[in-house]
């Protein structure tokens, strides 16, 4: 038995790099399609993210973004805690929530903030930032495999996916669990190229071997240029445009490590 | 609800070491607890202990370490401490930058560069000019702090500088801007800033004055407060006289829970003035990239 799963994590409402994700995953052979949340922020026409989902039958977690925009609080609960990140995250939280219909606003309340299944018993548990805490930032770097193993036996999973960091990474955890991040489809990983990534799982089950989860990250090419010509027609700031542009982060850099933070230019 | 709020300690996520007890170079006069090159009221930390306390960590699931003293790298053994934590997991280093060796941060970019996990340092220095910085922190403090920051960069290290608040909250933008230009000169391109509230305890009570009677966190503030925001939920610090409930009150006899990781898991009544400072900023002793908040 085999089956091709994929997962996508913040689309921040880069619809462009969404709509190549669901083709490229289809042309794979996906059959099962997950978004882990986070709709909004960043990019424009925040409404062209709902039918896509909708229409596909994208089962969604809800981020914290969804959350916030869901019931139309006073910040997006991104977790900076710098003046200036937070001023650059207001700006896109005020224009996501000035542009999303009312209906898409009632559709995100209503998302749920966990979503589990199983496989041939291989419990699977996704969530937005990590299972305890939708705005829990899990960075590779400062994320020990001790903790990770105890996520898996508190929350009762042998694969946790999670997103909200913006960069995907993935570590093996004994018995044959995962943790893995997903990477975002928003924005690409401040690392100087301009796609962005979405996690295809590839599980299968025969007699010998029991179940086995291949795990692929895949690099997503797009329209980055029309995304770009289409902030700037919605005044967005320059500086989320030169991010798409470029490659390179420009905002919310101080809640990243060390080791993340040295890989950018920024 | 009962008469004195509590904070349970609800996940033992990032683990102290207080490896240099309360012996520090300086003697700042804001210190919370005190320190200087004569106060042995908490002593070393020993490797075999720090070993110890790794091994029980593990299997509690912690998720990441921090180093802090009194001056952490007076302790001799705290490059191979950070040598063998790192091999688990995130380590964050608070020092005060001014006793730095060329050959101790050459060992330590070493293992950073083999390390999966994050080693990251906190520079204390209070203010981007001497004449603000010194009067605090004692004489040349800031020209000797900043030769440490400009060796961390030479070994490409971004450190993150922390500035304990001794002027009006309002003045906080201008003085992050003048510090982030006096960094740029001393070769640091891309400057991480961080500001502290003051703790009324230790030192700091007799510069200026203590906690007033009514700054205690009360029953009432409880009510819908995420307490996730305060350390004690979350931390524990490992000190040579027993484990302790936060790193900012080991001078309070009631803060010491007991020898072992495990012993220490109880709830912790909120009782000091510190406490009201936690409540008022957060989780003030955390890394930016480790801080959680409510959804
Ligand atoms: S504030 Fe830091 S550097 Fe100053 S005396 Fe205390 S421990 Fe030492
Ligand atoms: S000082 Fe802060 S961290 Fe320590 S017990 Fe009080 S609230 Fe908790
Ligand atoms: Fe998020």
């Amino acid at each position: 038995m085999r089956t091709k799963i994929a997962c996508f994590g913040g689309i921040y409402n880069n619809y462009l790099a969404f709509e190549a994700a669901i083709e490229d995953a289809r042309l794979r052979g996906a059959e099962q399609l997950y978004c882990l949340g986070d709709l909004g922020a960043f990019g424009p026409y925040p409404d062209r993210v709902f039918p896509l989902l909708i229409d596909n039958n994208i089962q969604t977690v809800q981020g914290n973004y969804d959350h916030s925009i869901g019931n139309a609080l006073e910040d997006c609960q991104c977790g900076y805690t710098d003046p200036r990140d937070n001023y650059f995250a207001a700006i896109s939280y005020e224009y996501t929530l000035e542009n999303t219909a009312t209906k898409n606003r009632d559709w995100m309340k209503e998302l749920p903030v966990e979503i589990r299944f199983s496989w041939q018993g291989k419990r699977f548990l996704l969530c937005h930032g990590s299972p305890r805490k939708t705005n829990e930032f899990l960075w590779e770097s400062t994320t020990s495999t001790a903790f990770l193993e105890r996520l898996t036996d508190d929350y009762d999973a042998d694969i946790i996916l999670a997103t909200h960091t913006g960069l995907h990474w993935h570590r093996e955890l004994k018995d044959d669990r995962h943790f893995i991040n997903v990477g975002v489809l928003g924005r690409p990983e401040n690392d100087g190229t301009t796609h962005v990534w979405y996690t295809l799982l590839t599980l299968q089950s025969d007699e010998q071997q029991g179940v086995s989860v291949d795990i692929e990250f895949v690099p997503v090419e797009y329209d980055h240029q029309r995304l770009a010509r289409e902030m700037e027609s919605e005044n967005i700031p320059q500086e989320f445009i030169e991010t798409i542009r470029t490659g390179w982060w420009t905002t919310c850099l101080e809640v990243l490590p060390i080791k993340e933070r040295r890989a950018g230019k920024y | 609800m009962s008469a004195v709020p509590v904070a349970p300690l609800a996940s033992l996520d990032e683990l102290w070491f207080q490896v240099s007890g309360t012996l520090c170079n300086l003697k700042c006069e804001h210190c919370f607890i005190s320190c200087s090159p004569t106060n042995d009221s908490f002593g070393y930390l020993s490797l075999d202990r720090v070993m110890q306390l790794l091994e029980e960590s593990i299997a509690q699931g912690v998720k990441e370490y921090y180093f802090t003293g009194g001056e952490p790298f007076l302790n001799r053994d705290l490059v191979p401490m950070v040598e063998q934590v790192l091999q688990v997991g995130a380590v964050t280093v608070l020092t005060n930058g001014t006793v730095l060796k060329t050959d101790w941060l050459k060992r330590l970019r070493a293992v950073d560069q083999s390390s999966r996990y994050s080693l990251e340092f906190r520079v204390s220095i209070d203010g981007p000019t001497p004449e603000m910085n010194d009067p605090i922190r004692g004489e040349r403090s800031f020209e000797r702090a900043m030769q440490g920051v400009s060796l961390m960069c030479e070994y490409n290290f971004l450190p993150i500088i922390t500035m304990t608040r001794t002027w009006d909250e309002a003045d906080d933008e201008q003085i992050l801007g003048q510090f982030r230009e006096v960094l740029k000169q001393h070769g640091y391109a891309r400057p991480r800033l961080k500001v502290l509230p003051r703790l009324k305890i230790g030192a700091e009570a007799q510069r200026t004055a203590g906690y007033n009677q009514f700054e205690r966190i009360t029953p009432q503030m409880m009510e819908g407060f995420d307490v996730s925001q305060l350390l004690c939920n979350h931390s524990r610090v490992a000190t040579d006289k027993g484990i302790y409930v936060c790193p900012i009150l080991i001078d309070s006899p009631a803060a010491r829970l007991g020898e072992t990781l495990q012993e220490s898991q109880v709830d912790f009544p909120l009782v000091d003035g510190a406490c009201y400072t936690c409540y008022q900023y957060g989780s003030i002793c955390a890394n930016p990239s480790s801080k959680k908040m409510e959804a």
